[in-house]
């Protein structure tokens, strides 16, 4: 390969607690559906300060609750985050927010719009962050190794140019990182079906295995007691189908490509969980693009790749989602979205290995600023995972 | 000029990789795992992405790609014949 990984580093924000972000990120975060405007009042009025509107957070419960709290906190904590201003409509639950981001060491302030209103509380909070963003826009990027760099995989709208191009460009370069220490994520819970026991014989420890298996078990179960078909209308997706993919094996083994062939399962994750060391890990997630791609930053990624067959156009308000596509119809015709066109691959003119070093080349440069075609077009799905009705 | 890809030799199926197939053509498919080629006519107008057989198969029959089952044969394929929804379904759910 022409890439020397040993002495790569790349340029990132170095954190009050260690980790090492990528982009440098002012967020205004709502607690629940009902604090939006006031973020996005927030966010209008403060240049710089992004606003992450999203439609939960009251009357949840149980496990449920958990998972939002989690993903809301781990949104915040996430290192491609300077600072945080939260808002919910009251205090309590905003304040548990404020107080799980702060273990990071990171500047977060809380607002309850109770007693306030939304014109008191928007002003107060703007000041706010309007202090959070001149701090922020003076810290600088430092170098760093690769092993501060935790990068994550889903792919979307994937078709059967993504079992044979795409993925395995993924699976190539994950086989590349790992040895370097990289944190690595994949998931997709559903989308194994028909591969489980590929995976399962990639796990590194009895207990790594008996737990994915707990994990798919689970959602199997989950989709035996809902289906009303054999979901071939939704799995796989009828855009899937389109681009010629059959069955949800067909999909399954398509989608564990991007593991590579060399790289163990070294753990496993609950939705939105952090993982606790180096290697890479399984995530047990929805196979909707933007809720897994939500899971994944709030469990602490920071550099994102998608390959996508048909043209999923998914972003995220903070992890840089890298894009590849090896379909040439849908570079030819979706070429705004592709960050890495690996078509090549299927024409003979790019080895496994050259595809690999492509993704790795543009992981890098995103790593250092560049932004990826989703965040240039203003791509910023945030999607929480629900896991069953509010109380 | 690579026409379709097949993952495995002893898979059934290839994925066509380029635009405009049609019934009659001459095809030439890159066995991946085995650098090999083969050639045959396709039976049929193929999209992009889409499979045909790379053997014939039956009704009943599981369909290998990568390698592995992916899913029965319900209606009878013939070699160079478009394989997706209308003649393969799952085996799951």
């Amino acid at each position: 390969m022409s890439m020397d990984l040993n002495t790569a580093s790349f340029r990132g924000y170095r954190r009050e607690n260690g980790r090492v972000g990528v982009r440098n990120h002012v967020i205004i975060l709502p607690v629940d559906d009902l604090s939006n405007a006031a973020c996005e009042a927030v966010a209008a009025n403060i240049k710089g300060a992004m606003a992450i509107p999203h439609p939960y957070g009251r009357l949840q419960f149980g496990a449920d609750l958990e998972l939002h709290f989690r993903t809301l906190i781990g949104t915040g904590a996430n290192p491609n985050v300077a600072a945080v201003v939260v808002i919910g409509i009251e205090e309590g639950w905003t304040n548990k927010v404020v107080e799980g981001i702060a273990a990071t060491g990171k500047p977060v302030t809380g607002f309850g719009i109770e007693m306030h209103g939304d014109h008191d509380t928007i002003m107060r909070a703007s000041k706010v962050a309007k202090e959070y963003v001149q701090w922020a826009t003076e810290l600088r990027r430092e170098d760093a190794p690769l092993s501060d760099l935790w990068v994550s995989t889903k792919c979307g709208e994937s078709d059967t140019t993504s079992g044979c191009g795409s993925n395995p460009t993924v699976g190539n370069a994950f086989d590349k990182l790992y040895p370097h220490g990289t944190t690595l994520v994949f998931g997709e819970t559903s989308e194994i079906t028909g591969g489980e026991h590929l995976v399962a014989a990639r796990c590194r420890t009895d207990q790594v295995r008996e737990r994915f298996m707990f994990m798919f078990n689970r959602y199997q179960d989950l989709i035996e007691r809902f289906k009303t078909d054999d979901l071939s209308d939704s799995q796989p997706t009828k855009g899937n189908i389109a681009g010629g993919l059959t069955t949800i094996e067909e999909k399954a083994l398509g989608n564990i490509q991007k593991i590579g062939r060399d790289c163990m399962v070294d753990g496993v994750l609950d939705k939105a969980e952090m993982p606790t060391g180096p290697g890479l890990w399984f995530m047990d997630s929805s196979s909707a693009a933007a809720e897994m791609v939500t899971l994944c930053a709030a469990s602490g990624f920071v550099v994102h790749f998608f390959p996508t067959g048909q043209g999923n156009i998914i972003g995220n308000p903070i992890l840089p989602v890298i894009k590849l596509c090896a379909n040439p119809r849908t570079v030819r015709t979706m070429p705004e979205h592709v960050d890495v066109d690996v078509s090549g691959l299927l024409r003979r003119e790019m080895s496994p290995d050259q595809a690999g070093d492509a993704l790795l080349e543009m992981m890098f440069r995103t790593a250092n600023g560049r932004h990826t075609s989703a965040e240039a077009l203003g791509h910023r799905e945030f999607v929480l995972t629900r896991l069953y009705e509010s109380a | 000029m690579i026409h379709f890809v097949v993952h495995d030799e002893g898979d059934s199926v290839g994925v066509v990789v380029v635009e405009g197939v049609k019934a009659g053509d001459e095809l030439t498919g890159w066995i991946m795992d085995q650098d090999k080629e083969i050639s045959f006519k396709a039976a049929g107008d193929i999209p992009i992405g889409h499979k045909l057989a790379i053997k014939p198969v039956k009704a009943g029959d599981t369909v290998i790609k990568y390698g592995v089952d992916i899913g029965r044969v319900v209606s009878d394929i013939g070699m160079g014949e478009h394989a997706h929804v209308h003649n393969i379904k799952t085996k799951r759910w």
